[in-house]
């Protein structure tokens, strides 16, 4: 490990002057090679529905029935659909969405667990109640319950914040509420183990207050679990999206994400199958290239295989 | 052991209570109602004489602890009553959860459903058991081998490539540009002679392939893992120097101790083959249980979606327990006091 002050990594300092722990992080994590392909997938994405549509101007609704159905041109580069609107204006705009979905609900889902673990694992009293929850929301069928809570308040929503807003809005805060148990579990656990550890006695001892050791000593220490399920969260939620879209519950036709256009496409895979192939290999690469950084990130960050 | 299973079935319980009352009132919510599928013509106050005779009208609490009566104990005895003849009680005047789209008990519809759903993800299941414990085992043993790195990286796109994608995919190459299989299942072909049996195989194999390629990409994962853990432990150093021949050690010294948290994993998974049947059984168009939840929830059929939840979630609870109770079987180290 180059950051103890043993005799020999004196050396080792020299020749690599001051690397903090983050640098360290991205030492190792430069030698995963999937973990960097994936990190490079996942930004190009990011960069092509973010600066996408300012570039390929063309209206995602525009309907043009003269060039429905049309395999990739180079008027239309991935293709029409059955009403003659360009595919690649429609996969930026759905890629918005559905990563949107994704990033936002892996927040929601992140909070709740890392809060749920910190004052299960930090408070004895709260240790039992809270993870007697947890177990109950591991019972449940997550699949059927987001479906069926879909039906039922997608009309209330979609009347109080308008069609958009409302699914999206409906979308990520009931992924998020099923998906916290990993995370609040595993969360727990490190608590846990770093709460026996001499520096928060030692924290507790001068008095100092219980969010300042939450706070300052116990949630850094935790971090490279949540930051690993962090990965992994925004990959389940996007799938999860997809599967719901792909079942006609997700966000309506007139705002496709990858799984939308996946789901309106099954119907015309004997016409055109690059309807289906796109937004499929858009949330398959995404989906890969986050569970493979979440790989290179767990291999970083552990303190034992790094240095190495 | 006993005394363990014991109380692990007594709390699953209130667990199971608990679940059912979640389920019971977010469908209770529903703006749904039974007499919505009938014909203008009917008029208001058969309406609500409908609604009276099916507790529509009733508060929530006392709705709730009549469809827990239902559920848990007319059904199991109308279900005996149909299997065996034997009849326990007042038989004819028991009110059975009823579907508001078929007018028919749900169980009698579920009961249609479920071979369907078993045959073809059941064998998925097991077909990807099969593939995922020897290659996990070989790449565990062969590590960063080309084959760990092959059968690694296939483990990955597996776990991250939905069902869904890799599905339609099939559907598109083998179906609709080769003419291979046909691209959706057929429950009402019936398996008479070698023909027959040859389409029914042809039908079944795309979402075979498909359902236990994600469920091998998952166990395989796991496998390699837990045999890599055991590789490095004293006893298989011990092995070695007694001097018994590799394949003794491995086959019998280290995939015995590594199989066991697999098995459990494999446990936990079977009811999510249910959850899979959702996705899947729309992709190849199979009307198992999974396409049911679907119908029944585009129909706003409540008592048919708040059943097969409920069922959904107690797969999930008795497969929790026989995933514990096997973990103590077969490990001996486990005692659960």
């Amino acid at each position: 490990m180059a950051t103890t002050s043993a005799p020999t990594t004196l050396v080792e300092t020299t020749s690599h002057k001051h690397r903090s722990m983050w640098m360290d992080v991205w030492f190792q994590y430069r030698k995963h090679k999937g973990a960097l392909i994936g990190m490079s997938i996942l930004l190009f994405f990011v960069l092509a529905v973010l600066l996408g549509p300012y570039i390929w101007t063309v209206d995602s609704q525009y309907v043009d029935p003269l060039v429905a159905n049309q395999a990739p041109t180079i008027a239309h580069p991935l293709g029409t659909d059955n009403l003659g609107r360009d595919l690649l204006a429609s996969m930026l705009e759905g890629g918005r969405i559905s990563l949107a979905v994704g990033f936002t609900a892996m927040l929601i889902s992140l909070t709740i667990g890392v809060m749920i673990g910190l004052i299960a694992g930090y408070f004895p009293r709260m240790d039992g109640p809270l993870m007697r929850l947890t177990d109950m929301f591991f019972a449940l069928p997550i699949l059927p319950l987001l479906l069926v809570i879909l039906m039922l308040f997608r009309e209330p929503l979609r009347t109080a914040f308008g069609p958009e807003t409302g699914i999206f809005l409906l979308m990520v805060i009931v992924i998020g509420i099923t998906s916290w148990m990993q995370t609040a579990r595993v969360v727990r656990g490190e608590v846990l183990s770093v709460k026996q550890q001499e520096f928060v006695t030692a924290a507790i001892s001068i008095g100092t207050r219980q969010h300042r050791i939450i706070g300052r000593h116990i949630f850094p220490n935790v971090l490279s679990p949540v930051m690993v399920a962090a990965a992994l969260g925004v990959a389940s939620a996007i799938l999860t999206e997809s599967a719901l879209s792909f079942l006609g519950l997700g966000f309506p036709p007139d705002f496709p994400t990858w799984g939308r256009l996946l789901f309106d496409g099954k119907d015309f895979l004997q016409l055109t199958p690059t309807r289906v192939i796109w937004p499929g290999l858009a949330i398959s690469l995404t989906v890969l290239s986050v569970n493979f950084i979440g790989d290179g990130l767990r291999d970083a960050l552990d303190p034992r295989l790094r240095g190495r | 052991m006993g005394r363990f299973i014991i109380r692990r079935l007594l709390i699953a319980i209130p667990t199971l209570l608990v679940i059912s009352f979640v389920i019971f009132a977010i469908l209770d919510l529903a703006p749904g109602d039974p007499t919505s599928g009938l014909p203008l013509t009917v008029p208001a106050e058969v309406r609500e004489q409908i609604r009276e005779a099916l507790g529509f009208n009733k508060p929530f609490h006392i709705k709730y602890l009549l469809w827990l009566r239902q559920f848990v104990v007319y059904e199991p005895l109308s279900w005996l009553d149909q299997a065996t003849g034997i009849s326990i009680g007042d038989a004819a005047n028991r009110t059975r959860i009823v579907s508001w789209q078929t007018r028919g008990p749900v169980t009698d519809l579920i009961v249609q459903r479920i071979p369907q759903t078993l045959w073809v993800l059941g064998s998925a299941y097991i077909l990807g058991i099969l593939v995922a414990v020897p290659v996990g085992v070989i790449s565990a043993y062969k590590q960063y081998s080309w084959f760990d790195q092959l059968g690694t990286f296939f483990s990955m796109v597996g776990y991250s490539v939905p069902t869904f994608f890799t599905g339609l995919l099939m559907i598109i190459i083998f179906s609709v540009k080769l003419g291979w299989f046909p691209s959706f299942y057929n429950t009402m072909h019936e398996v008479t002679d070698w023909e027959s049996f040859i389409f029914q195989i042809k039908q079944m194999i795309m979402p075979i392939i498909v359902l236990s390629f994600f469920n091998a990409a998952q166990l395989s994962r796991f496998t390699r893992s837990s045999v890599l853990d055991n590789l490095n432990q004293d006893y298989v150093r011990t092995a070695r120097s007694k001097g018994l021949r590799e394949r003794v050690v491995l086959l019998i010294h280290v995939l015995r101790n590594s199989l066991i948290p697999v098995i459990t994993l494999m446990a936990l998974g079977i009811p999510g083959i249910f959850a899979g049947a959702i996705i899947t059984e729309q992709i190849f168009r199979i009307n198992g249980m999974g396409q049911l939840l679907i119908i029944a929830i585009q129909g706003s059929d409540i008592p048919t979606v708040q059943t097969l939840v409920f069922i959904f979630a107690i797969l999930i609870v008795v497969f929790n327990i026989v995933a514990d109770v096997a973990y103590g079987l077969l490990d001996p180290r486990i005692r659960y006091d």
